[in-house]
């Protein structure tokens, strides 16, 4: 498991807003291109030597496949990161204003405290 | 010495700048009070007449990532880069340069250190809305040198709540020794009850407003101890997913060493309320 991981994919795709349409309209493709192209770089290195190690378990990797926020959220990802990631995917689809974040709200109501640990 | 003449504790709405440029034919209902609330908290700023301002916030995953996060960290650069393009993107944030008070900066980056606080700091910062909210609210003419702080409320594991009030009063008194004929206001900003991406966001109310005036009777009335002895890394869950933000307003409790404000005020919204709090240091 890889939280951090995780929470990289959605922090990289969400402060790029060619790499935000594109999750949103291939999330499989963009999955596969982000495991060869992005999750690699050490975000803190300005040369190449990146992660040898990191990778996505099989569950994580289907859950941003199927833009799963459930999941996500199940498995403690970074909240903030998903819904601002949602936020600017999603809201455009919905006509009242938060309508996106009240049926995202809705989504996970199964939850109860305490809430899936998001430490990493 | 350094004086400081005014300390302020505020939350951060990001939509407050969007709201607040509408027309009247696209304002939502609450808009007219919220702006009225805020022009009236300006003035408490404007009125101390500052020349530097120490801001306290939080980056949310903008510069500071999981890779290399630190609790605390000074800025002590000479200008801050501000706000990002998912902060235009979702909140209508404008860019800003403001310009950074090196000397403050590394005054109170060495004065921590020497008495126990093993900050952070960075040469090349670019704030975020934590901590530009408070200059379109409070100094929208964004002309004066800041020093920011920043403070882990974001990234578990997190400092504890009493680390917080501590370093409020080591920046208080850091302050107050600088040599320096500056006229200093401490501004820090942080949350009540708020929920993020999780089931109770986006409500009617903040998702605990039992919480939320309890926090404003503490925070106006100056009650550290009360805060201390109730509030824990565990029980900040409760009010709301995203919460631990009020641990910057304990800072603040810290800055202003218990002294009950001399100015307090709130604003129910949906989704979160919105306080706003000022002190004038007793004796100015």
């Amino acid at each position: 498991m890889s939280k951090y991981f995780v929470n990289k994919f959605l922090f990289t795709i969400d402060r790029d807003p060619e790499l935000v349409e594109r999750y949103r309209e291939d999330p499989k493709g963009t999955v596969a291109w982000w495991l060869e192209e992005i999750g690699p770089k050490n975000l803190g290195l300005a040369t190449f030597e990146g992660t040898t190690w990191l990778t996505l378990e099989e569950d994580e990797r289907t859950a941003l496949e199927n833009h799963d926020k459930v999941t996500l959220f199940a498995m403690g990802a970074h909240p903030f990161l998903t819904l601002t990631l949602w936020i600017a995917m999603f809201e455009r689809d919905f006509q009242e204003p938060l309508g996106m974040q009240l049926d995202y709200a809705e989504s996970l109501k199964r939850f109860s405290l305490p809430y899936p640990d998001i430490t990493t | 010495m350094a004086k400081i003449v005014a300390i302020c504790a505020t939350t951060h709405h990001p939509f407050y700048y969007k709201t607040s440029k509408m027309g009247n034919d696209e304002a939502p209902p609450f808009a007219e009070v919220w702006i009225e609330k805020v022009t009236n908290y300006r003035e408490t700023l404007t009125q101390a007449r500052p020349d530097v301002l120490v801001m306290i916030g939080s980056d949310h995953f903008h510069q500071l990532w999981l890779n290399a996060m630190p609790q605390f960290l000074v800025g002590n650069a000479p200008f801050y880069d501000a706000n990002y393009y998912n902060e235009a993107r979702e909140f209508g944030l404008p860019q800003l340069l403001l310009r950074g008070d090196v000397e403050l900066g590394n005054f109170i980056l060495e004065k921590g250190l020497e008495i126990g606080f093993d900050l952070a700091f960075s040469n090349e910062l670019r704030v975020d809305h934590s901590i530009t909210c408070p200059i379109f609210t409070i100094r929208p003419e964004a002309d004066l040198p800041i020093v920011p702080i920043y403070t882990n409320i974001f990234a578990p594991p997190l400092p504890q709540p009493k680390r917080f009030v501590d370093l409020g009063i080591a920046i208080r008194n850091i302050v107050e020794e600088w040599p320096s004929d500056k006229r200093v206001a401490i501004i820090g900003t942080g949350h009540l009850s708020l929920e993020l991406g999780g089931p109770r966001q986006f409500g009617p109310h903040g998702p605990d407003p039992e919480f939320d005036a309890k926090a404003v009777e503490w925070i106006s009335k100056g009650m550290i101890n009360e805060a201390l002895a109730e509030v824990t890394l565990e029980s900040l869950h409760k009010p709301g997913n995203a919460t631990h933000g009020f641990m910057d307003f304990m800072l603040m409790m810290g800055v202003a060493k218990g002294q009950v404000a001399d100015y307090a005020d709130t604003l129910d919204l949906f989704h979160t309320m919105e306080a706003y709090f000022t002190w004038y240091p007793e004796g100015d």
